[in-house]
């Protein structure tokens, strides 16, 4: 695999090619803020946090440095006032959800995002998809996965399956930056064996 | 719903996992809704785990996991029907019905969804009833139509 | 039917068909679209079909149930040839005076044709309608002329003609060069260069590659595709083996909106019967260029319209899009080289191939060349779909085709591009429309729709209808849209509800920014347009709703009290007995009161109030006066007269 040369934050970076922005990033002790990476995963690119600006070819643009490929000669910027903004209310509408996370709190501090900047939310969940993806991923169990879409996409364990693999396993819960996946578990593990839709049941 | 149609289904399609969302399509157009039973039995067949049909099922408004009513009311929401008061069709409906978008009253009579545009947007507001068009409605007119149903 | 095994095989074959009909032979067309069947077409089509045959007509007149010309308001729409003779809003009865009086006695009905509302002319061609007459219909012309069920009737119109040419005398590098000198630009709502797209992809060295057909139509108000797709399938097939040919493609996929099932059933009909005539499948006209296509249907999500979200469900995935780092014409289907193009894109391609880049080149602007279809809807006179040159002014459209503002009331503004455009207000009204002047004016071409608002329209409630309508449909994945739209709804909703307050506008501001900078697809990214540009243009109604807790078009149910005035009430007692939850006080000949602690908003009155008296007023922003004395209420005789 052949060498990249890069520049982040004005530091001269060399990565191999295949490599992502934020994986360059990382290995040259630069520090991105992420959420929904995890070295064992896919990339995912749902948190956004991960933003950095880069030029190539005399176009900037705003990518998601978890996803985008290293490029020859390509300039990078992890903080920009933009950036910074768009971080601070990344985190304000995800403090919403899960004003409690310790994850959450340290990144507040420092981009100057507030807890209450908007209304308590209902779901504590996050969404950064961990949970999911390891059972995919990792597992190979598919014992959680997504329901619906929008504003109303919760995750949801099949209750067969989690009940079977889930007492011997739970090494997604570390992984959950809330508590609202041990929470969605031992729900799903009080219902017990479910016949028929397990999704949310229509309101009468 | 029978297994054997369910397998029928499956087999048109050749078990091809890439054919999930028309296999699902299919069943739901016979069924009028996808008993857990079917999706299993799809799951198994083209080794997709239950998880992932789940997210399909659930992602894409033309299916129901619920049983729906005799009368499948469908309002359209479209921007052209919107502008000409669609709104207070939804609402004259909800108000007959007792049910929001989404649900089936308990007699299993009506259930109630929203489109968004069914493309007659020259007879706006519409709304659609087991096939059968009614445009250009007042939220009068739209009380006389679904009381006309049994 | 023998497969045509040559491009000879064909233009015999197309001879055959043509000496076998007579011009002169009557047609009764029918339009059997979606719009007019739901107008009653197909009772009025059934109608025709009994009196032929009852008049002992049946060996000499075709009756044909024919795609969407495009009048929608006035449909049924009917035109009988050879004279096209054009008349509308017919109804069964109307069938047996048409046969006796147009087919037998070549008469004119008069009272079914069209009638100018100022100068009270009438129009007998179609040609002479206003509607039709500043239209410039390249495409959709095509779709009153045949039976959209019948591969011969588009033979006759020279159908595949523009296939044969390319397979049997174009290299794949000659078509993508007539299609880029066409500047074709994506007519679905991108508006990428068509020939650039395919070029991309031709140029990739996978051997596997796809071409796919955009027909999830998912802006509400546009009904363009379904139009082309149900009326005149063959044209987009035929588009499509073309391109396919260009780029080295051998397998397609028609990607259509479940919602329509009429475009789903005639595009399923119309590959079967290419298939069966030689136009797809192997060895196409004998030429070696082998092709299939097969139809998908989608299941009900917008966000299946962005093209990596539809791969995603081609593929049998949930419809969430991917960011766009590598093209999908390089990588897209199954990481293939995949073209994927608008139906109205791809139904450009045969013109442009059979009558040169240069033809086409001659419509439109600088930027923008050829035609665009658009359905003009919501709060015009002439409801439809009009096929216009790129350029022409949003004034045209609106007054010459489009007749103007119904009901007296005046024009606030325009609606382009769907949930990803904005609203051009009175003062552009000049702008001429193209992709980049819809841009520049804070909007977007889109894939067509075109939505006509008055000043019953409230801007803030148009912003709010569009993010709401997001919240449901965007795929969850990402951060920002998901949660950005989430709050964006709700301070919405809470202005038009009179719940708005100080710093709204500059949080949703904020919110926008990031919403469009930092979302995963174009979805998210173009979210906040509709908010933004009546923003720009309708600040001072969003200030009424905050500040005033008024709404000025007199339409947020919340802000808004509805008021019998006892000047104009005549105590008819029409809006009293309709009253759904019996809130209107009053007798006969006692002046009517609207009970406000149990009145529900729902407008009914106002409805119902005949327009002689118009006694019933909306009232917002202000305290609704108080109740007349009693015994002022009961009318007298010799007070009233009408």
């Amino acid at each position: 695999m052949s060498e990249i040369r890069l520049q982040i934050d004005g530091k001269e970076v060399t990565a191999r090619e295949g490599m992502t922005v934020l994986e360059a990033a990382q290995s040259a002790g630069i520090f991105i803020p992420t959420l929904c990476h995890h070295e064992k995963l896919e990339p995912f690119g749902g948190c956004r946090l991960c933003i950095v600006e880069v030029n190539v070819r005399g176009w900037t643009r705003l990518v998601v440095s978890c996803v985008y490929l290293v490029e020859e000669n390509l300039v990078v910027r992890t903080r920009s006032e933009k950036i910074d903004r768009i971080r601070k209310i990344l985190l304000e509408m995800l403090l919403a959800h899960a004003p409690e996370s310790p994850q959450l709190q340290d990144l507040a501090v420092e981009y100057g995002a507030k807890r209450d900047r908007f209304e308590k939310e209902a779901s504590f969940c996050i969404h950064c998809g961990l949970c999911v993806r390891y059972c995919t991923e990792v597992k190979k169990k598919n014992a959680v996965g997504f329901i619906d879409r929008g504003i109303r996409k919760e995750i949801c364990f099949i209750p067969e399956i989690a009940l079977k693999e889930c007492s011997d396993c739970k090494e997604c819960f570390p992984l959950c930056p809330t508590s609202y996946l041990q929470a969605a578990y031992v729900l799903t593990e009080s219902l017990g064996p479910v016949s028929g839709p397990t999704v949310r049941p229509v309101k009468k | 719903m029978d297994i054997e149609k369910i397998d029928g289904i499956i087999d048109k399609h050749q078990a091809e996992a890439s054919s999930l969302i028309q296999i699902l399509l299919e069943i739901q157009s016979e069924n009028h809704w996808l008993p857990r039973e079917a999706l299993e039995r799809v799951s198994e067949k083209l080794h997709v785990p239950i998880a992932r049909i789940q997210h399909i099922a659930t992602f894409y408004k033309a299916f129901s996991l619920v049983p729906k009513g005799r009368h499948e009311v469908h309002i359209c929401m479209g921007t052209a029907c919107h502008v000409r008061g669609a709104k207070r069709v939804l609402d004259t409906a909800q108000d007959l019905t007792g049910i929001k978008p989404g649900e089936t009253d308990l007699d299993l009579k009506f259930s109630l969804e929203t489109v968004n545009c069914l493309g007659c947007c020259a007879l706006g507001p519409v709304m659609e009833i087991n096939g059968k068009t009614h445009g250009k409605l007042s939220p009068a007119e739209t009380l006389d139509v679904l009381k006309s149903y049994e | 039917m023998a497969r045509l095994n040559s491009p000879e095989e064909l233009i015999a074959f197309r001879q055959e068909i043509l000496s076998k009909r007579d011009p002169n032979t009557p047609c009764i067309s029918v339009c059997v679209g979606t719009g007019c069947l739901a107008s009653g077409a197909s009772e009025v089509f059934a109608a025709f079909k009994t009196e032929i045959e009852k008049q002992g007509l049946t060996a000499d007149v075709d009756t044909k149930g024919t795609g969407c010309p495009g009048f929608c308001e006035r449909g049924p729409v009917v035109v009988i040839y050879p004279q096209e003779i054009c008349y509308l809003q017919v109804t069964p009865g109307d069938v047996p005076e048409i046969v006796s009086q147009t087919i037998k006695e070549k008469k004119v009905v008069d009272r079914l044709l069209y009638v100018d509302p100022i100068t009270g002319e009438k129009a007998i061609h179609e040609s002479e309608i206003p509607f039709y007459k500043h239209q410039k219909r390249n495409i959709i012309c095509q779709n009153i002329k045949i039976d959209s069920r019948s591969i011969e009737d588009y033979l006759a119109i020279n159908g595949y003609s523009a296939l044969a040419k390319v397979l049997s005398g174009m290299t794949e590098d000659q078509v993508l060069e007539e299609v880029k000198k066409s500047n074709l630009r994506g007519r679905g709502g991108g508006g990428f260069p068509a020939g650039r797209k395919w070029e991309g992809s031709r140029n990739a060295p996978e051997k596997v590659k796809y071409v796919l057909v955009n027909a999830d139509e998912g802006d509400p108000g546009a009904f363009m595709d379904r139009a082309l797709l149900e009326g005149n399938p063959h044209s987009v097939l035929e588009g499509l083996i073309i391109g396919a040919y260009a780029i080295g493609a051998h397998q397609g996929y028609i990607y259509v909106r479940q919602e329509y099932p009429l475009a789903v059933e005639n595009i399923n009909l119309a590959i079967k019967q290419a298939e069966a005539y030689g136009f797809l499948g192997k060895n196409i006209l004998g030429t070696g260029f082998d092709f299939t296509v097969d139809v998908h249907q989608g299941a009900g999500a917008f966000v299946c319209g962005e093209s990596t979200a539809l791969m995603a469900a081609l593929e049998g995935r949930a419809g969430e899009p991917r960011v766009k780092y590598f093209r999908s014409n390089v990588r897209g289907l199954w990481n293939n080289p995949t073209v994927l193009n608008n139906v109205e894109t791809w139904a450009n391609v045969p013109l442009i191939i059979n009558n040169g880049a240069d033809w086409f080149t001659q419509f439109g602007t600088e930027g923008s060349k050829g035609t665009k279809i658009f359905s003009l809807v919501g709060k015009i006179t002439n409801t439809g779909l009009v096929e216009v040159p790129m350029g022409i002014t949003l004034k045209d459209i609106i007054y010459k085709i489009g007749g103007g503002i119904p009901g007296g009331k005046k024009f606030k503004a325009v609606q382009t591009g769907g949930p990803s455009g904005g609203c051009i207000p009175e003062e552009l009204l000049d702008l001429e429309v193209d992709f980049d002047q819809l841009t520049k004016a804070g909007s977007m071409m889109g894939s067509g729709g075109m939505i006509v608002m008055d000043e019953d329209t409230c801007m803030v409630d148009v912003a709010r209808y569009f993010i709401h309508f997001l919240t449901d449909e965007s795929c969850g994945k990402c951060l920002p849209c998901r949660e950005g739209l989430r709050q964006m709804d709700k301070i919405l909703t809470n202005i038009t509800e009179g719940k708005g307050k100080e710093g709204d506008l500059e949080l949703l501001e904020e919110l926008s920014e990031t919403v469009i900078a930092a979302s995963l697809c174009a979805l998210g990214q173009s979210a906040p347009n509709p908010f933004l540009s009546t923003l720009r243009y309708f600040r001072d109604e969003y200030e009424a709703h905050i500040k005033d807790k008024r709404c000025p078009a007199l339409s947020c149910k919340e802000l808004i009290t509805y008021y019998i005035d006892p000047d104009k009430c005549q105590a008819c007692m029409i809006c009293l007995k309709k009253c759904p939850v019996e809130a209107i006080d009053g007798g006969k000949k006692k002046i009517h009161i609207i009970i406000q602690e149990k009145c529900t908003n729902c407008g009914t009155c106002f409805e119902v109030c005949p327009s002689r008296f118009g006694a019933v007023k909306k009232i917002s922003g202000e305290p609704v006066p108080s109740p007349i004395p009693e015994k002022e209420r009961m009318i007298e005789k010799a007070k009233k007269n009408e």
